[in-house]
């Protein structure tokens, strides 16, 4: 059939995504609503309320509105994991394999100075502890204590320049077995006090299911913009070109950019 | 002055239903129709429901699933605090369009009807401003022109007589008047200034953003799944009170209602006591 062509392109756009996963799911069953949610005017008018609802809550809670934090006792004795929980990435198994001592986070992209930072580095800087609640999209929440340095310090040090409007995480785990996880904040989100890039759970080493060595902590956001495994940062004026162009994983296979609600 | 009070009162009336009244009336039925449809949806990916701030996933108080029993068959499951429910076919177990599926509830009521989590929140939160808008303005038309207090708002005695009320209601015995009887009104204040804003805060309770933004209305509530689980059994009590309103409209002339919630029915003449003191210059 003429037009199918881009069928074999590897990352979809995400309506094209939308589209095609409701065509899959269609034929499981077909009705009016079904169909409307299938019709990409429809879909478009739908997706208006996610930049309302953006600026709306922006407007609410303030650039450095905090997220709740919560006492001690109330720390869940296991952090429930999500999405990746052991990457099988042979460059990330070889990390793990020693301790991730080798392992480096880049600071990279539009900064005046790229940064390219060890475990031990990153353990030496100034960190925040906060005890949080991780809300997944799916509805649940786990509450848990990290560790680490506030990202607005590293992007400090690494000098931001004035074009860069998003950061972009990039991670060492493929979920689903083929595209790398990514996600990305723009800088009011990242530059958030309690925007903190984690290395440690509950007092002890990050284990690898909840992210290793190193993961996102966004805690004004829903569970899957908090990337895991995290090897680098690109700051960017926009992410049209990386992965699907939608800013993430999950944005990619038809999930909101904004993560808030 | 005192000779013209039938003319006056012939040009007085108002319709049995005002306009805005009906024009929200069915709009709302459009928007709590994808709101629970939607709301379904989001609650599939995740069906189970719990106290508190975060899951314990050891006990929640209602969780549906599915099991494999002796006889090799999956059997759909609701358990419901200590108790356990074979739902099979509707709740925890059945058949999404000819495959059977393990998935909270069934598909003839999510939107859409096939497993899709992003798609329903796209529904489920553009319609939250249309539903949450149109709630908000249909408060201050009911506040403002004096549909709340003339309508809606029960006297001593209609207070006095719920208990009548209630008995008549359950032995279908319906006393034919103009307004409202208090047992109605009660509901339908119950639902306007009770129900719909809880569902519109407890919605946004389960946003981290907007917790940021009023943590002390998520302490209100006792913390974010306690939120969810409000904003589920609320939704619940509006299922309830819309079989309820259809059984009502059954059974007491359904065409009629219906008509009249559309044309507003025939003008009927104020009472005299409703009336402003401007009446009388007709």
């Amino acid at each position: 059939m003429k037009g199918r062509s881009d069928d074999s392109v590897a990352y979809p756009t995400r309506r094209r995504f939308l589209k095609r996963a409701a065509l899959g799911a269609a034929t499981l069953g077909l009705t009016g609503c079904d169909r409307l949610s299938q019709n990409e005017s429809v879909v478009d008018t739908l997706d208006l309320a996610e930049k309302l609802n953006l600026r709306v809550q922006r407007f609410l809670a303030g650039a450095r509105g905090l997220a709740p934090e919560y006492p001690a006792s109330m720390i869940d004795a296991t952090f429930r994991p999500n999405g990746s929980t052991d990457p099988q990435a042979s460059r990330y198994r070889e990390l793990a394999a020693n301790d991730f001592v080798d392992w480096r986070l880049t600071v990279d992209g539009l900064v005046e100075t790229p940064l390219s930072l060890s475990l031990a580095e990153l353990r030496a800087l100034p960190a925040r502890t906060q005890i949080t609640r991780h809300d997944c999209v799916e509805g649940w929440s786990a509450i848990g204590q990290w560790r680490g340095p506030v990202l607005a310090d590293l992007l400090d040090r690494a000098g931001v320049r004035d074009e860069a409007r998003y950061v972009v995480f990039h991670c060492m785990d493929q979920l689903g077995g083929e595209d790398f996880y990514y996600e990305s904040l723009d800088l009011v989100e990242a530059r958030h006090p309690q925007t903190i890039l984690a290395y440690s759970l509950n007092d002890e080493t990050l284990p690898i299911a909840n992210g290793a060595p190193l993961r996102l902590r966004a805690e004004r956001q829903l569970g899957y913009k908090m990337a895991k495994y995290l090897s680098g940062i690109t700051l960017v004026t926009d992410f049209d070109d990386i992965g699907g162009g939608k800013g993430g994983y999950w944005e990619d296979r038809g999930y909101t950019w904004y993560a808030g609600i | 002055m005192s000779s013209s009070p039938p003319v006056a009162q012939r040009h007085r009336t108002r319709r049995r239903h005002p306009g805005p009244v009906r024009l929200w009336h069915w709009l709302n039925l459009w928007f709590l129709v994808v709101m629970l449809m939607s709301g379904l949806q989001i609650f599939n990916a995740h069906p189970a429901l719990y106290w508190g701030s975060a899951s314990n996933f050891d006990a929640p108080w209602l969780e549906m699933y599915a099991i494999r029993d002796s006889e090799g068959d999956i059997r759909g499951q609701t358990a419901l605090g200590p108790w356990t429910f074979d739902t099979t076919g509707v709740l925890g177990y059945s058949t999404a369009g000819e495959r059977e599926t393990v998935r909270g509830f069934p598909d003839w009521s999510t939107l859409p009807s096939y497993q899709f989590l992003t798609m329903g929140r796209l529904w489920h939160f553009f319609f939250a401003w249309l539903f949450a808008g149109a709630g908000a303005l249909f408060v201050l038309y009911a506040l403002f022109s004096g549909h709340l207090k003339r309508d809606l708002w029960l006297s001593g005695r209609e207070w006095r007589g719920l208990g009548r009320d209630l008995r008549d209601h359950l032995r279908f015995r319906f006393h034919a008047r103009s307004g409202y009887n208090g047992l109605q009104k009660l509901s339908y204040l119950g639902v306007l200034l009770v129900a719909l804003p809880l569902m519109v805060v407890t919605g946004l309770c389960m946003s981290p953003t907007f917790n940021a933004a009023a943590p002390w209305l998520l302490d209100l509530f006792g913390g974010r799944q306690s939120a969810r689980s409000i904003h589920f059994l609320v939704a619940t009590a509006l299922v309830l009170f819309f079989v309820v309103h259809i059984a009502m409209v059954l059974l007491s002339g359904p065409w009629r209602q219906v008509r009249d919630m559309i044309t507003g029915g025939r003008r009927e003449t104020s009472a005299p006591a409703q009336r402003r003191p401007d009446d009388e210059r007709a």
